[in-house]
């Protein structure tokens, strides 16, 4: 048992950090440090411009997508050298978030699902990120439930008009592409009149809303298609098989071993440290120091699993279900920790200006922002369901939709 | 990185495992949970046999001479088993403190009996309520002789000699606490056995009255090692109470698929499901921690009090958690004396005390870890 590298795999690691000390942009590095919850604020800069200038630069010299061949603009590494790279890259890999749906979900699904042509010319430009690309699965009508979704997509000649609407897309805005979930055949169940297509988000028929979140920041968008025409050709997979589709991006999207999630943890501790009460350090309270102690052993639990996983891939075995946990844990811990620090600042723990509030404002930001680690990629409740079917062997629901034709199963207020 | 056991460790789990599924079944366990043995001698042989009493005592005194690591594999199927013999008081508290502390004379007279299987030894610290502290002891060593009353000690009633925490200065200062090694079947030594929550591992009340000891290290000493006995043995607890949780969320799991309630099993609401993910969570992250304070204690490392910590806190929290819901998953049959759950609850319970409880541990974990940030 031992945290050392093999080999290669130090020698790997000794060449990337040679590499980001020589070119990473080191003027932001303190910004990009004080920035939590993957929320980056600039002062000076746009985060997209900036995201994309070390996107490129890191795609230029063989350092973008790394774990992808290298025809498509990866470098053909191993799982592992991926996660030493994540590992090296530090505060700077939070410059990939605009990057990260399309490396993560898009990019394997065309990598999967388009002609060779496609991906020729679609991939090498995602992983540079001089395109940025966007998933459109989420409707109003279906969150969790994503099959239930109702953008129709009809076939004229050779090519498919949709209409519709999608919403909670990330990063819609500043999108290029994106891959969108339609149905096609709303006479039989829901999850087989499915069909999955990429679409230029610059089309006619696209227009993109941002929607104003709780924590009053603009991430999330709603995208609307109207008459939008599409070619048969940017058919992902055949007709009817979206399903299926969808499934290759979504197990993409928890392969983010290595990739650490924010807890709190560091954040309350040094708070705790440093707060006096009147009745001293709160770091000296007994019920604080309880507290403490389950969410430091909560994030060093999540570290731990994270290198559990790693050392499977290291070995060349696939991880084991483990790294499941990981939103799981670190959503409620956020919302608990930053109710706490609250509690300690008393009536102050109102304020949220930066200039007057305890600790920056940093755990009344975490608070508003909070609620939506919990939903995001799947909210708690479908990772339990999926923790107790995978990894337990647990019955799936019971689906009562399931074998009924799409358009016969009842909506609300029936 | 090679964050895990190796193959040979993991085959000497399986081995474990092996075993004591046929020597250590829930019968076995009840034959003690019922006051019919206090406990099974059947099985200490055959751990001695298989060499697990001595698998991390050096050759030259009798054991192995494997290391930490086997010997957590082993205290996880050890959990699992629960496995009604005194391996902890004898292997992680007894042995380790010898190792740790024991003049070679003193290793030479029992290291090779425990791993034998020829002497029980356990370590007596508490003196009724509270937690470890130098305060506490009131236990006092005059030459080399013992007066005052510790109580519960764990295995007492059926230990050979236990390492005994004493008094030799007047204040509360850590060097005023030195260790000790009685024989208990001596005189001046009075053993009495105590009910406690869980019957497959004893707890008793033991009186010293000038009873005849010799020292273990050097006198004033005794908090330091006794700090470091502590450590190791939360580790390797960490490791039973891992094996246990797995083994409670298994007999959660295995009863929700099998119950049938309103035309369908149980496992498959929601409630009974994410409870279900919920242990399986806690059990994780207790089984990750425990790892790492494997690897600290293995390699000897300077964050072995803080790993160990943390494997303490973890692990503990996961077994009464999963101990708690195997029983909400069972409803009523999980409350009857004829299935196994209550055995489960009862250890998960006891062994979150036995070293110190929770907030002990948990105030001793955030100490540690301002040591290490102010430094």
């Amino acid at each position: 048992m031992n945290f050392d590298d093999t080999p290669q795999e130090a020698a790997f690691r000794a060449e990337a950090r040679k590499w980001i000390d020589a070119n990473a942009p080191k003027e932001l590095e303190a910004e990009l440090s004080k920035s939590s919850l993957g929320r980056i604020r600039l002062q000076k800069h746009d985060i997209v411009d900036v995201a994309k200038r070390w996107q490129k630069k890191k795609s230029d010299a063989g350092w973008a997508c790394l774990h992808w061949p290298k025809d498509y603009g990866g470098r053909g590494a191993s799982p592992v050298e991926r996660v030493i790279w994540q590992q090296e890259e530090g505060v700077y890999g939070k410059l990939t978030q605009p990057f990260q749906i399309g490396e993560g979900m898009c990019g394997p699904t065309v990598m999967a699902y388009g002609s060779e042509a496609d991906k020729r010319r679609y991939l090498p430009k995602l992983a540079s990120g001089e395109e940025i690309w966007c998933q459109l699965f989420s409707e109003p009508a279906g969150g969790s439930d994503v099959a239930g979704l109702r953008t129709r997509a009809e076939k004229k000649g050779d090519e498919w008009v949709i209409n519709g609407q999608k919403i909670w897309t990330s990063g819609a805005h500043y999108s290029d592409y994106g891959i969108l979930i339609t149905r096609t055949d709303p006479n039989v169940p829901k999850h087989k009149g499915l069909t999955m297509f990429y679409i230029n988000m610059k089309s006619p028929g696209v227009e993109v809303k941002p929607i104003k979140q709780a924590n009053g920041m603009q991430e999330f968008n709603e995208v609307f298609f109207t008459d939008l025409r599409v070619q048969d050709s940017q058919r992902l997979g055949a007709v009817g098989d979206g399903w299926n589709v969808s499934l290759t991006t979504l197990m993409n999207e928890r392969m983010s071993i290595g990739a650490r999630l924010a807890t709190g943890f560091s954040e309350i501790f040094d708070f705790c440290s440093s707060l006096m009460t009147e009745d001293g350090l709160a770091i000296d309270d007994s019920a604080t120091r309880s507290k403490l102690a389950s969410w430091a052993v909560r994030n060093s639990g999540l570290k731990y699993t994270s290198y559990r996983a790693i050392s499977a891939l290291s070995k060349g075995e696939r991880p084991g279900p483990e790294n499941s946990i990981g939103k799981l844990v670190a959503g409620t811990m956020l919302q608990d920790i930053a109710t706490y620090a609250m509690d300690l600042e008393g009536a102050a723990g109102v304020l949220n200006d930066p200039n007057v509030a305890e600790a920056a404002g940093q755990f009344q930001q975490m608070l508003l922002s909070s609620p939506s680690t919990r939903i995001a990629g799947g909210t708690d409740e479908i990772l339990r369901n999926i923790i107790a079917e995978r990894v337990l062997g647990l019955p799936g629901d019971i689906r009562v939709d399931k074998d009924v034709p799409f358009n016969k199963i009842p909506t609300k207020g029936r | 990185m090679n964050f895990d056991f190796s193959d040979e460790q993991k085959q000497l789990r399986d081995e474990a495992r092996k075993f004591l599924t046929e020597k250590c079944s829930p019968k076995a366990v009840r034959a003690v949970l019922d006051g019919k043995a206090s406990y099974d001698r059947e099985l200490w042989q055959g751990l001695a046999e298989m060499g697990f009493l001595g698998v991390a005592i050096p050759e030259n005194y009798g054991g192995a001479g494997a290391g930490h690591l086997e010997l957590c594999v082993i205290a996880e199927e050890m959990g699992r088993a629960l496995a009604p013999v005194p391996f902890s008081s004898t292997v992680y508290l007894a042995a380790e403190a010898l190792l740790i502390a024991g003049s070679d004379v003193q290793k030479q007279k029992w290291l090779p009996k425990i791993a034998k299987g020829e002497a029980i030894g356990t370590l007596a610290l508490f003196e009724g309520k509270g937690n470890p502290s130098p305060q506490a002891v009131k236990l006092a060593a005059s030459g080399n002789a013992l007066t005052g009353v510790k109580m519960p000690v764990a295995d007492g009633a059926i230990a050979d000699f236990a390492i005994v925490v004493a008094r030799t200065g007047s204040g509360g200062r850590d060097s005023d606490i030195s260790l000790y090694l009685a024989e208990l079947k001596g005189e001046g030594v009075e053993t009495k056995a105590l009910s406690n929550i869980d019957p497959t591992r004893g707890q008793a009340e033991i009186t010293f009255k000038n009873a005849k000891a010799e020292p273990l290290g050097r006198v004033g000493d005794g908090w330091s090692i006794l700090t470091q006995v502590l450590d190791r043995a939360a580790v390797l607890m960490a490791f039973e109470q891992v094996g246990g949780s797995d083994r409670a969320l298994e007999m959660g799991r295995d009863y929700a698929l099998d119950r049938i309630a309103f035309g369908r099993p149980i496992g498959s609401f929601q409630a009974v499901k994410h409870m279900l993910a919920d242990m399986y969570v806690s059990a994780t992250l207790a089984r990750s921690n425990s790892y790492y304070g494997a690897w600290a204690l293995s390699t000897n490392s300077s964050e072995l009090p803080e790993a160990a910590a943390a494997a303490r806190i973890s692990a503990t929290q996961a077994f009464q958690h999963c101990a708690k819901n195997n029983i909400q998953v069972h409803g009523g049959m999980g409350f009857t004396w004829e299935f196994d759950c209550h055995m489960f609850y009862r250890r998960a319970n006891a062994t979150a005390l036995g070293l110190g409880s929770l907030s002990y541990w948990e105030d001793q974990l955030i100490d540690r870890m301002r040591k290490k940030n102010a430094a």
